[in-house]
């Protein structure tokens, strides 16, 4: 076991840099999510650790040793490929097997090893089996198998759980969790789904086109985003983001289409230097009610469960979704209503960066 | 609705169903015959090969020719096989063809990896030099290859008789396809596994490509064993490396100047291909078809 750290790692692709100048620790036995949109480098960024790809600038280090000159066999760490990336000619035993094979375990060593991997995994019953004649799920548990069975110093996994359903997701996910704290091996885990991210990491990473946009236990990225674009990415549905100016130099209020936002007591310090503005609230801090700032109208009304979710218009540009209670009476819609911003929940950003200026906690 | 029309297009539809049925019918019957010609066609000298060299002398020349011996005369393939000297023409092409296979599997191999995992200079343009010699007729450097040949002081020996073809563009583009297939994925896990370039080939990706080997295998075969010209050109009489297709047509022109022993001696011949082609026929067609199912 080993921790794991980028320093200034950047990977250039024809001089586009697909990951730019990258700083992060992975601590020793940590489960850390890499989260961004398709496309911003997370595969790019565990292929570094792997080996398979060379940083153009920077270091890669694991276990306290810099790794870059150091082959990909023998940077001892495991990977789990979002294709499984099985060998379609060997059946599961072997598949597990194969990189015991490289690593002069003795033939009844492997067999005992390869038994308890794949029972602790529920695969005893699939050793005879073809990775063609294994489920989505199965696959993807002999892929994990390989992965845990030669006990590597770190755990690299891409979108392992992108081929499964929905349910199967919900259980593999929680079987990863369990695993990766009973081995206690350092994990670095890429996915684009939010709310995997959220359920799974220790910590998450938020990356946008190559570069890390911010670094914390989930609730911290959620209840504090560094700015817009984490602030939109976590979260399902996302922060309605809305574009505001500051009412006069007290700035306790923004004005938004359709009404005013109560910006908290401490306001914005900055306001005055601020040419544009934009304001977030997440959708379950808003609320219709008739003694609302906000004028707005009903566009349409989602149930799903529990909850309902209300797409409204505010003005003539601005959209936002409420949150409430599926017990809650429901707007019908082209219904006027008037929306309630829960006090102290509002973040600020500045309108061009996109750069947190404040907001609670 | 009135209900006659709906009678009427129930009748309607059971019509339109039976003309599809019947025309389905007849386009299977053609298909049929057309496969049956062409069965035809392809075999019957196979078959008129075979029984003419059962015939006694005498029948040979009747026209038509008898289409089934009725005095078998087996001891022609004695005669084709003591004094045609069969036994060792036959050694011959078994080593010269095994050389060829085996150096053709080799090479392909081992080109077309690198064409497809390996990344060097000029990787582009000598895979069009690769293709570029398919196109190639092989007549056309008949006469540098037997000067070559000759003042390498190989004449009349099996290096002569196989070292111009030891290695092949279509091999090499066939495995390098094959190759091809096999996802990054799992090159990069073996990578990550601690397989190097070496092992990957032999542990993963030569299994893999196991459908186009065999291919491969049996066509070079074909093409190793059924070689006229180029034997004829680069042996003599001495030493005994001819091969079994000159040693055919040094039977036709001996004391044993008999059609029905050449022919004998033609099927000895075929025997080996045909053992073959019932043994890999699965793999033919599969290597055939890989193209046109996917
Ligand atoms: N081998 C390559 N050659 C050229 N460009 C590449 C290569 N690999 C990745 N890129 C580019 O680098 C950027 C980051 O790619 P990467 O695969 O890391 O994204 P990702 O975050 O894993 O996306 P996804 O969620 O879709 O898997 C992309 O713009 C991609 O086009
Ligand atoms: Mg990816």
């Amino acid at each position: 076991m080993a921790d794991v750290a980028f320093r200034g790692a950047t990977k250039r692709f024809d001089r586009r840099p697909a990951v730019e100048h990258l700083d992060l620790e992975v601590a020793d036995g940590e489960l850390l999510v890499l989260l961004g949109p398709s496309g911003c480098g997370k595969t790019t960024a565990l292929r570094m650790v792997a080996g398979l790809e060379e940083p153009d600038e920077g270091e890669i280090v694991i276990g306290g040793r810099v790794v870059n000159d150091v082959e990909p066999k023998d940077r001892d760490v495991a990977m789990v490929f979002q294709s499984y990336a099985l060998y379609p000619h060997l059946n599961v035993e072997r598949n597990i097997e194969f990189p015991l094979r490289r690593r002069g375990v003795d033939a009844q060593r492997r067999r005992q090893t390869v038994h308890e991997v794949a029972a602790s995994l529920g695969l005893q019953e699939l050793l005879a089996r073809k990775p063609r004649e294994l489920s989505g799920g199965q696959r993807q548990r002999v892929a994990l198998a390989r992965a845990i069975v030669r006990q590597p110093r770190a755990f690299l996994m891409d979108e392992p759980l992108s081929n499964l359903d929905a349910a199967l997701r919900l259980q593999t996910r929680a079987d990863i969790v369990a695993l990766q704290a009973r081995l206690g091996t350092t994990t670095l885990y890429v996915t684009h789904d939010q709310v995997e991210a959220m359920t799974m990491g220790h910590r998450i990473a938020v990356l946008d086109h190559g570069v890390l946009q911010q670094v914390g236990p989930p609730h911290a990225l959620y209840d504090r985003p560094a700015n817009l674009f984490v602030a939109k990415f976590l979260g399902s549905p996302g922060m309605n983001v809305l574009p505001a100016t500051l009412e006069g130099t007290a700035a306790h209020v923004a004005r938004v289409d359709g009404g005013h936002v109560p910006l908290g007591d401490d306001g914005v310090a900055a306001s005055g230097q601020v040419a544009s503005l934009a304001v977030g609230v997440r959708p379950e801090h808003l609320a219709l009610s008739p003694s609302g700032t906000l004028e707005a109208k009903v566009l349409l009304v989602e149930l799903l469960g529990a909850d309902v979710h209300v797409l409204c218009q505010l003005g003539h540009q601005t959209k936002l979704v409420v949150r409430q209670d599926a017990s809650a009476p429901r707007p019908a819609i082209g219904d006027g209503v008037r929306i309630a911003v829960a006090r102290g929940s509002v973040h600020v950003f500045t309108g061009e960066s996109g750069g947190r200026l404040g907001g609670p906690g | 609705m009135r209900p006659d029309s709906r009678n009427g297009s129930g009748e309607r539809g059971s019509r339109c169903r039976r003309g599809r049925a019947s025309r389905r019918r007849r386009r299977l019957a053609a298909r049929y015959t057309l496969l049956t010609i062409g069965a035809l066609v392809v075999l019957a000298p196979l078959y008129l090969t075979f029984v003419s060299s059962l015939l006694p002398p005498s029948a040979l020349a009747e026209r038509p020719p008898p289409l089934f011996p009725l005095d078998p005369q087996w001891h022609d393939y004695v005669i084709a096989w003591t004094q045609g000297d069969l036994g060792v023409y036959l050694r011959n092409s078994a080593i010269q063809t095994g050389i060829i296979v085996c150096g053709q599997l080799v090479t392909s191999v081992l080109a077309g990896y690198a064409f497809a995992f390996l990344r060097f200079p000029f990787k582009r343009a000598l895979f069009v030099v690769f293709l570029a010699t398919l196109m190639i007729p092989f007549e056309v450097t008949l006469v540098t290859n037997t000067q070559t040949i000759s003042e390498l002081g190989w004449y009349n020996t099996f290096a002569g008789l196989t070292v111009p073809f030891l290695a092949t563009g279509v091999g090499t583009f066939l495995l390098r396809q094959a190759f091809l297939q096999i996802p990054r994925d799992l090159r990069e896990a073996a990578t990550l596994d601690g397989y190097g370039r070496l092992r990957f080939l032999l542990r993963i990706a030569l299994p893999l490509a196991r459908p186009a080997l065999a291919a491969l295998g049996v066509f070079s075969f074909l093409a190793a064993w059924n070689q006229y010209l180029w034997p004829l050109v680069v042996t003599g009489s001495g030493n005994g490396v001819r091969t079994v297709q000159i040693g055919l047509k040094l039977l036709q022109g001996t004391e044993v100047s008999r059609t029905d022993v050449a022919l004998a001696g033609t099927v000895i011949a075929v025997l080996p291909l045909l053992v073959l082609l019932v043994v890999f026929q699965k793999q033919l067609v599969r290597s055939l078809t890989a193209g046109a199912v996917k």
